[in-house]
């Protein structure tokens, strides 16, 4: 093991060399790389049929933005918790880390509500997976592949996050669980990273 | 060391600054000037909040080079697809224009 890590220090010596702790770190990124193709290729599927629609509606028009600009503040705040979460916890403070832990997941669970609200809005209102009162059919197809796919990967969060909770609530030591929370913190925030992408080119473009 | 701490950034500075770009972004839809214009700065301004969000929420700033290098592989992918996907999208353009002066607009095309 000390023969595999002087080898890697000795490639490259500005690097710090890889720490069991890293390697989930790292695992993570990775998931999230290829999380990231898959969000782009639906995106640019996205973009390559509305270019060449000659009918596609305008989003703006149709959706309405208010009510998914407040779901893109309240995913913000709930980054903003998250980190604060991992902060106390570096700070050896496990109470208050699950509860800023716990309103991340709140945050969450209320963005995905919204959505589940808008979707049904929109849905009365005649958007449907195969059609549409203003145009293309593939506009409601994309806007419920797009977003549905977003509103799971929220779902998910909201699960790992309270999982988190029961992580440091169990472990006694507030360090043991940190690099745990961190790896978790990235998940959410990625989460939060390609709503920015979505509500831009779904919404407001 | 069991956990490598970094030091925590200003966080509330980077959500004002999310908040205040959220805030930037509704108002250029409502900009009187040219769709594309606008679709150049929204491109930016989202981006630029994403660079925000992984450079300091996601520590990119603080982390290793290699870490960096994963998280930039699939924004080079992404570009190289939007390239690839560019020459279909302009066959299309060019094969509705076709048939609209074909037909000259006797019949509407249905898409």
């Amino acid at each position: 093991m000390s023969h595999v890590a002087s080898m890697h220090g000795a490639v490259e010596p500005a690097e710090s060399p890889l720490t069991p702790e890293s390697w989930g770190k790292l695992g993570m990124w990775i998931f999230l790389a290829g999380d990231a193709v898959g969000f782009g290729t639906l995106l640019a599927g996205y973009g390559a049929m509305r270019a060449t629609s000659g009918d596609w509606p305008v989003p703006f028009d149709v959706l309405g933005i208010n009510l998914t600009a407040a779901m893109t503040f309240l995913l913000i705040c709930s980054s903003v918790t998250m980190v604060k979460a991992l902060e106390w916890l570096g700070k050896g403070d496990r109470t208050r880390a699950r509860v800023l832990l716990f309103l991340t997941a709140l945050g969450g669970a209320i963005f995905v509500s919204l959505q589940a609200y808008e979707w049904t809005h929109l849905i009365h209102r005649g958007l449907h997976i195969n059609g549409n009162p203003w145009g293309a059919s593939l506009f409601g197809t994309s806007f419920f592949l797009v977003t549905g796919f977003h509103g799971l990967h929220v779902t998910g969060g909201v699960i790992y996050l309270l999982a988190m909770m029961m992580v440091v609530k169990r472990r006694p030591v507030p360090a043991a669980s940190y690099n745990a929370v961190e790896i978790a913190g990235l998940y959410w925030h990625f989460v939060d990273l390609v709503w920015i992408m979505v509500f831009t080119f779904m919404y407001l473009l | 060391m069991a956990t490598a701490e970094h030091k925590h950034p200003n966080y509330m500075a980077i959500f004002w600054y999310l908040a205040i770009l959220t805030v930037v972004e509704i108002g250029v839809i409502y900009l009187p000037i040219g769709k594309f214009t606008i679709g150049v700065l929204l491109c930016a301004l989202a981006l630029g909040k994403a660079v925000l969000v992984a450079m300091y929420f996601m520590h990119l700033k603080f982390e290793t080079r290699t870490l960096g290098m994963v998280a930039v592989t699939p924004l080079v992918i992404a570009t190289l697809l939007v390239f690839l996907l560019l020459p279909d999208g302009f066959a299309v353009v060019k094969r509705t224009v076709g048939v609209k002066a074909a037909t000259t607009e006797t019949a509407p095309a249905k898409h």
